[in-house]
């Protein structure tokens, strides 16, 4: 989807403003939201590509004037309500009332924990041989997909050139979707900066994306 | 700031905190998660993971070519050799800066960033302002950061828009010859492995 969440080349937000000696956390419900994010995951509630498209799908206003953190819980909340994991009543009352739903992989437990501290694995096999190698001219389609996706708009209809193959990976624009994994192979591809932001770029600057197959054309 | 701003700001937090409270409760009553459980999460990232994981691995590279090497060509397979490191998981791809080029990583579309290597991001790496002017003016963003490069230097910006991960490989300060892996990791900064800063300087303070 074309939403605000997909800033690449985006004009006026102002300077980047790091902060000294930054704490990992700016309050504690901060690290209960992180922790629950997490843990939900691994319950199999739903995968990170379903993570990410709840945040995405937040009201224009409510993504740009929220913090990282209350993104991801009221991602977490509406994700949670959509797949009847909690109720309506439940969030308004604080308190469960409805027996739970079944978790694919069970409750999470202090046992569990060690597991989400281990990146998941996204590679899978090749369902067919790859179109593109390292080399090729390839271009971002010019498409639009109402759902998630993972092509920022920054690039789409630009040729750029293929650098590295990483394999086939899970394809989020299925998986967001609760479609499977459908694995796409995933390719490193590399654009002029003029190429994509005209004439008057700065020469001396290259952009790489991460595309998977179904974006990308020959060129 | 105003009084009145001042409570604003206060009773939004409480109600957030309110909010989150609640989402734990009901979380924790339909036994879904239990809450010892999400203190460990915390726990672990407040504790173990954070980015002298990436330094150790960046203090190697410095000092051992074979490693270096391996570590370029596949970053995962490298780190796994290394057992005292966080576990990576898969898709680590290791970015190294020369003088004539210099690598920095972004996510414009959310924050994917190396945890494991360098701990949850800090709030501007996940905030518009990178996101949005990176790819675009990396020049003016590192600017920001108190970052100037010769204007001929390439500047190649990694957006993390898939489930590789991008670690920046810094090029070593002049003046260590002979320092040991360990003192070389206290000169390796956060902002050096995402690209948005240098190592430290030998003697500069820290």
């Amino acid at each position: 989807m074309n939403g605000v969440h997909d800033m690449g080349g985006m004009d006026g937000f102002g300077k980047v403003e790091p902060e000294p000696n930054e704490p990992m956390f700016h309050a504690a419900w901060e690290a209960r939201v992180m922790a629950m994010v997490r843990a939900m995951g691994a319950t199999g509630a739903f995968n990170i590509d379903t993570s990410r498209y709840y945040r995405e799908t937040l009201p224009p206003p409510v993504y740009l004037a929220s913090s990282y953190y209350k993104k991801w819980l009221l991602g977490l909340e509406d994700l949670l309500l959509d797949k009847g994991f909690i109720g309506k009543e439940e969030v308004a009352t604080g308190h469960a009332v409805q027996p739970p739903k079944p978790l694919k992989h069970g409750k999470f437990e202090l046992d569990d924990v060690e597991r989400v501290m281990v990146r998941g694995k996204f590679g899978r096999t090749a369902p067919a041989p790859a179109k593109f190698k390292p080399g090729d001219k390839v271009r971002a389609k010019n498409i639009h997909p109402l759902t998630h996706t993972r092509l920022p708009r920054y690039v789409r209809g630009h040729v750029g050139v293929v650098e590295r193959d990483h394999g086939c990976h899970v394809f989020p624009d299925s998986a967001a979707m609760e479609a499977g994994e459908n694995p796409q192979w995933l390719y490193t591809v590399v654009f002029d900066g003029t190429e994509l932001w005209g004439p008057d770029s700065d020469p001396t600057i290259k952009i790489s994306v991460d595309a998977f197959e179904p974006y990308l054309e020959p060129a | 700031m105003s009084e009145h701003h001042h409570d604003h700001d206060h009773s939004e937090l409480s109600e957030t905190e309110l909010r989150v409270r609640a989402l734990e409760t009901i979380l924790t009553e339909k036994g879904y998660v239990e809450p010892a459980a999400l203190d460990a999460i915390i726990q672990a990232y407040e504790t173990r993971i954070g980015p002298h994981n990436g330094a150790r691995v960046v203090a190697k590279a410095w000092t051992n070519p074979a490693f270096k090497q391996a570590l370029l060509e596949d970053g995962t397979q490298a780190v796994g050799t290394l057992g005292h490191v966080s576990r990576v998981g898969d898709h680590l791809v290791v970015v190294e800066n020369t003088p004539d080029r210099h690598n920095m990583v972004v996510c414009t579309l959310c924050s994917c960033y190396p945890w494991e290597m360098l701990g949850l991001p800090p709030v501007w790496y996940k905030a518009a302002p990178y996101r949005s002017r990176a790819v675009k003016d990396p020049r003016g963003v590192l600017a920001d950061f108190g970052v100037t490069l010769p204007k001929e230097t390439e500047i190649r910006v990694w957006d993390s828009t898939a489930e590789t991960r991008f670690l920046v490989l810094p090029m070593r300060p002049d003046g260590t010859e002979g320092w040991s892996e360990a003192q070389l990791a206290e000169l390796v900064t956060r902002d050096s492995m995402i690209g948005t800063g240098f190592p430290k300087r030998p003697g500069a303070p820290s």
